[in-house]
């Protein structure tokens, strides 16, 4: 960040997280080397398209990941060390530090169960001190404050619609103060005017409460909504993050470009896409990933992995047209 | 009076679905009406777009065109036969020139069948090649319009080889190979990464103009609308409430919610992030017991007291305020009103089992503008009965379509008088 302004101290502070599945043709890196900060308040966009690695980078952060997947690299929450933790406080983080909100609620809600008894649950894992009463009126005031009226906190999770299905979890998410919300797609199965509301919500709780968003999503216009900052992925690493107005008004990774100039909004007046395919994770090709779709490549492109170097002012992006990129001058950080 | 020009002609089309009210419902029947009293048409050559939300009625109504579901009431008049009441013997010989594309490609190609077989399957169905080469060769030459090029790149291979737009093109070449006339895309990019969404649409584009197509793109997405379609529709809970000239309803909305949902489109241009949005309330509701009225009403940022006001919104209208209070007030107020679990709702009419008339009628008058001023606008009598209270809501009308700035909008902002029938009688619209 700038030299001159200090930036507090971060809510989350990654450094070249690793996520790796193993499959039968050999390890597929998902992952590789991602580096970013979030401050408290802050929102950060991490946007790409399927198989770019960006929820195996969320799941990976609190290591979620299916058997098989190995994590690597270095994540502070609040300067604690997250990566090689026991269980036990690895199970705490998930609960009262960092929330994580999914795209499909309904999954993540035990259909059995009453929504009070969900939150009386929850609470009281994290905090056995507190009476079941205490905690239910906990769950109660939160779901309140997500919109959910108090008459209906002991209803079935069928009985709610969609979107208001998502308050729930984030109010369940939230209900023990975390720092920082990771949301994967929170809106992608809700219709348009129900993910505004979201959005808001959770722009709401990032003023208010002060807490980190980090927001996972293919969706371009979502992020230039709602994030202060925004970091692109393409084939398993950062390959452009910076202030959301720099980056929409003046991207400098060819990718960058073209995923701006491939989003049909309402203004659109041209149809463009970019050609071809992303590589193959398991085997990826040398050289800077996005080469051989590039328009603009050249010589280099083919065997010099661009690292991530500063473009403007808290904007940095990893291509060779950026002179800062040749690896030989690495020692920035993120 | 059918035009020339048209090749679908809808009328007043209904398709309900029956609810057999589950186990212990000792056979009561509710019907979810999908699509309610539809009427417009399509012409030759045009991009329709049919835009709403999930649960609006748009799929059905798709799939009704192409009598994939059986239609309640109505017509639909392809070339002066009405498809609705077609044998399926009568409706077979049809059926190539009515083709459907579907949103998800994996869902859509049978895996264990090669390109050639899968792609070339309806035309030995409908018997319109009569060797194994011809299939192959009319399946190269439609794998090739829809940019599967060379052809013999992919004849023989299996859909999971492919990526996803590659599959999409495959679905596309598919509902293609009989040559149909009109087509119906069902979120036919909904699926797909943003880089090749535009491919795709491009390509339906394409080959709209190259073989004479017409289409009907279904679309939850509002922002793909505006490019691609000629005219469309908004559909809400099974009904259409605006219609017409899509660049004129882009422009200058006319129904409160096509209105909101233009305003909730995000934009990909973080310096406007800023800008005044109207955003309504709340979820598209239960298709099961729609609202009274006006459907939109109780999310509807300018409703009024005759828009269709009635007990369950006055519920849900007082447990939305009951987030935003405190426990006390929450606790007195319910007081007042008793017990709302046990309330009866009716469409014009609000029981509250054991609550006192003057303290429902004093809660109302305090706190009706911080309800929906218009809500409570409605209310024309709190009265005792039985030991009960009844608050009773006045006249609201159903909005009928009407002629609005060159197009067709069901809204009463635009005018309403009452007909005996329950609908409002605007002015009976022309085709937009």
């Amino acid at each position: 960040m700038t030299a001159n302004a200090p930036m507090p101290e971060p809510a989350l502070r990654v450094r070249d997280l690793q996520v790796a599945y193993g499959t039968p043709r050999g390890s597929l890196q998902a992952v590789d080397g991602v580096s970013f900060d979030l401050a408290p308040g802050e929102s950060l966009g991490i946007v790409g398209e399927s198989g770019c690695g960006k929820s195996s980078m969320g799941r990976g952060l609190m290591q979620l990941l299916p058997p098989g997947a190995a994590v690597g690299g270095s994540v502070l929450l609040n300067g604690e060390e997250l990566i090689g933790v026991d269980a036990g406080r690895l199970r705490r983080a998930r609960g009262e530090d960092i929330a994580m909100v999914f795209q499909e609620p309904m999954t993540r809600l035990d259909p059995l169960m009453r929504v009070s008894k969900h939150f009386v649950e929850a609470i009281r894992a994290h905090r056995p001190e507190v009476s079941k009463a205490d905690a239910r009126q906990m769950g109660r005031d939160i779901l309140a404050q997500m919109g959910i009226p108090p008459t209906r906190a002991d209803n079935y999770p069928h009985e709610f619609s969609g979107g208001m299905r998502q308050r729930i979890m984030i109010a369940l998410g939230i209900v023990l103060q975390p720092t920082v919300i990771i949301a994967d797609e929170p809106t992608t199965a809700l219709d348009v005017i129900v993910e505004a509301q979201i959005l808001d919500l959770l722009d709401r709780l990032r003023t208010d409460e002060n807490v980190g968003l980090l927001l996972i999503t293919h969706n371009l216009g979502l992020v230039a909504e709602t994030c202060d900052r925004v970091a692109v992925m393409y084939a398993g690493r950062i390959v452009e993050i910076g202030p959301v107005v720099d980056v929409f008004a003046n991207p400098r990774h060819p990718y960058t470009q073209g995923l701006l100039r491939s989003v049909i909004s309402i203004e659109t007046t041209k149809l463009v896409s970019i050609d071809g395919t992303p590589p193959d994770l398991v085997d990826p090709p040398a050289g800077c990933r996005f080469a051989p779709r590039c328009a603009q490549a050249f010589g280099d492109c083919t065997t010099v992995d661009p690292v991530l170097a500063d473009v403007d002012v808290g904007h940095r992006a990893a291509c060779l047209l950026q002179t800062g990129s040749y690896p030989q001058r690495m020692g920035v950080t993120a | 009076m059918t035009q020339p020009d048209v090749v679908m002609d809808v009328r007043n089309l209904s398709t309900w679905f029956e609810q057999s009210g589950g186990l212990f419902s000792r056979g009561q029947h509710q019907s979810v009406k999908a699509v309610d009293g539809v009427t417009f048409d399509i012409r030759k050559g045009e991009i329709f777009g049919l835009v709403g939300e999930s649960g609006s009625g748009k799929t059905t109504l798709g799939r009704t065109l192409l009598g994939l579901v059986p239609a309640t009431a109505g017509q639909v008049l392809y070339k002066g036969q009405d498809l609705t009441t077609l044998s399926e013997k009568a409706y077979r010989p049809l059926r190539r020139h009515l083709a459907m594309i579907f949103q998800d490609p994996n869902a859509s190609l049978n895996p264990a069948m090669t390109v050639v077989q899968g792609v070339g399957h309806p035309l030995r169905i409908h018997g319109l090649a009569s060797s194994r080469a011809e299939v192959r060769a009319s399946v190269a030459e439609m794998l090739e319009r829809c940019g599967l090029a060379p052809a013999t790149n992919y004849l023989d291979v299996y859909p999971e080889d492919l990526s996803g737009g590659q599959k999409q093109r495959l679905v596309i070449a598919r509902a293609l190979i009989t040559r149909p006339e009109f087509v119906v895309a069902d979120e036919p990019v909904a699926a797909l990464d943003m880089s090749v969404r535009a491919k795709v649409l491009e390509l339906m584009m394409d080959l709209k103009d190259d073989l004479g197509l017409t289409y009907l793109y279904i679309t939850h997405d509002l922002s793909s609308g505006r490019f691609v379609c000629d005219r469309m529709a908004i559909m809400y809970l099974g009904q259409m409430v605006e219609w017409g000239d899509a660049a004129l309803i882009y422009d200058d909305p006319h129904h409160p919610y096509t209105d909101a949902l233009l305003d909730a489109v995000p934009l990909p241009d973080p310096s406007r992030r800023d800008r005044q949005k109207r955003l309504p309330s709340g979820e598209i509701p239960d298709a099961l017991s729609p609202p009274r009225g006006c459907s939109f009403h109780p999310r509807c940022p300018v409703a009024r007291p005759d828009c269709g006001w009635g007990g369950r919104d006055l519920i849900d209208a007082l447990e939305h305020r009951w987030t935003r209070v405190d426990a006390d007030t929450f606790e007195r107020e319910l007081d007042m009103v008793g017990d709302l679990a046990g309330a009866s709702a009716d469409a014009a009419t609000l029981r509250l089992p054991g609550a006192d008339a003057e303290q429902v009628r004093s809660l109302l008058t305090t706190i009706g503008s911080t309800l929906s001023p218009s809500l409570v606008d409605a209310v024309v009598a709190v009265e005792p009965d039985r030991g009960d209270t009844v608050v009773v809501f006045g006249f609201g009308p159903e909005p009928v379509g009407q002629d609005v700035a060159g197009r067709v909008v069901a809204c009463h902002i635009h005018g309403v008088t009452r007909r005996p029938d329950g609908k409002h009688g605007g002015r009976v619209p022309t085709q937009g």
